[in-house]
């Protein structure tokens, strides 16, 4: 990364793993549980939330010295409303069932905790180049986390990635399936996202033992 | 019974947390103590039941499609629904500030209970899902939006308070160390998300008794046509 200072390429590495937004620092679980049933969904969100976080952090961050402290929460509200809206018309323009599966969830992003935390914590306080970097790392740490939780629900319980069947044909008894393996439905239930997500922190907090709560 | 039905759905079937995930980030953060969290829960049932009825007419008179018809014939055409995000989150922050003060000024007691968790309110995803839930779900009348927007507050307190017995309780167990805190307590939840997928088939069984009226409606029918058909005959014998 010839153009980012090694601090700045922090900014973006760190909250892929120790500072993840979702597993570290509890922000935006809302929308990364209720929507990762398929792959496909989890992307289109994931990338969703880049443009808002990325676009947003640089607007905040340049408007961060004439925003009154008093009414800040109002103006980052209104910031992120106009912003989404524009993910959802695009996503209702170019890919209307996409956005049909992804509901009211495209909204939410609006009430995302992820982009209000960091507008809070991080580009009111910082410059327009590390605030839009800070976004971007993010943005990427929650995908990382959808991605992870998606795939694993869309391979065990329907068998497919992306739409496509992967591991033979269930009907026809082709591929796994011909040795007696079964999809799990339980897995695209919603319960199973949490348990999902919480094995995920397992496996994170058992190898890096400094995350470990009391 | 409609409102009823709706009632028990919300609260039970279609539970903000165990169902749709909604308002995940402060009861995750909220619920270490039964006291806070019935003092937010509390916050959340009473701000849902004032914005979604809000929202809904919001909703019906200007932002649906046609819905601008009231200012006249040539407004007929205009689909303002683009704008309903904006507008909503514009109700619900403003909605929150207005009863913070309200609540302030005329009673201090609640205030304190429930003070500090109004701003925390204004960006919980549950209070804006329930008003686009509403939104999608096409809710009818006012009044029904209304026992929405009570009975999915309803709840979420539940949830919340459930969840933060458990955690007082968890204290005293020995969780493995990378599981403790956060990771658990996912886990729980998603386990009671497991039990609540079981009220699922509460309201079912009303498929079973609408045809039924229909058959008693019909036995009314024949009967009726056999007291016409009686009068004929003691017409005839006459």
């Amino acid at each position: 990364m010839g153009l980012l200072s090694k601090k700045d390429a922090k900014l973006i590495t760190d909250p892929l793993a120790d500072n993840n937004p979702i597993t570290i620092q509890v922000l935006g679980i809302c929308s990364a549980l209720a929507i990762t049933a398929e792959l496909k969904a989890s992307l289109v969100m994931s990338i969703a939330v880049l443009f808002v976080m990325g676009v947003g952090n640089v607007v905040i961050s340049l408007m961060r010295n004439i925003i009154p402290s008093k009414i800040r929460i109002i103006v980052q509200l209104i910031v992120v409303a106009a912003l989404v809206i524009i993910v959802d018309q695009v996503l209702k323009a170019f890919a209307y069932e996409l956005s049909k599966t992804l509901s009211v969830f495209v909204g939410l992003i609006i009430t995302n905790c992820i982009i209000m935390g960091r507008f809070e914590a991080f580009a009111l306080a910082n410059k327009p180049w590390r605030s839009f970097l800070d976004g971007i790392g993010n943005a990427l740490g929650y995908a990382v986390i959808l991605i992870i939780v998606g795939f694993f629900r869309e391979l065990l319980g329907a068998g497919t990635l992306f739409g496509i069947p992967v591991l033979g044909d269930p009907i026809e008894k082709t591929g796994v399936y011909a040795l007696g393996y079964e999809n799990n439905g339980f897995m695209l239930m919603p319960p199973m996202a949490l348990i999902v997500v919480g094995l995920i922190i397992w496996v994170q907090r058992s190898r890096n033992k400094a995350l470990i709560e009391d | 019974m409609e409102h009823l039905e709706l009632f028990f759905k919300s609260i039970f079937i279609d539970n903000m947390v165990f169902a749709v995930f909604l308002g995940m980030c402060s009861y995750l953060a909220v619920s270490k103590k039964v006291a806070t969290a019935v003092g937010l829960g509390a916050a959340v049932i009473f701000v849902l039941a004032i914005t979604v009825p809000l929202n809904w007419l919001l909703d019906q008179y200007i932002l649906q499609p046609g819905a601008l018809s009231w200012l006249g014939a040539e407004y007929v055409d205009y689909d303002l629904s683009f704008l309903s995000f904006i507008m909503f989150i514009a109700t619900i922050a403003t909605m929150v500030q207005l009863v913070e003060i309200v609540v302030e000024k005329f009673s201090p007691s609640l205030y304190n209970s429930l003070g500090i968790f109004l701003p925390l309110i204004a960006v919980n995803c549950a209070i804006l899902g329930g008003s686009l839930f509403m939104q999608s779900r096409e809710i009818e009348t006012l009044g029904l939006a209304f026992n929405y927007g009570v009975s999915s507050g309803i709840g979420w307190f539940l949830a919340i308070l459930a969840i933060a017995a458990i955690r007082e309780k968890i204290r005293y167990s020995n969780v493995p160390a990378p599981l403790r805190g956060l990771g658990i307590t996912f886990i729980i939840t998603g386990l009671m998300g497991i039990g609540f997928l079981s009220f699922g088939g509460m309201l079912t069984g009303g498929d079973e008794e609408a045809p039924k009226e229909e058959t008693t409606a019909k036995v009314i029918k024949t009967k009726t046509e056999d007291k016409k058909e009686l009068a004929n005959h003691t017409k005839i014998v006459e």
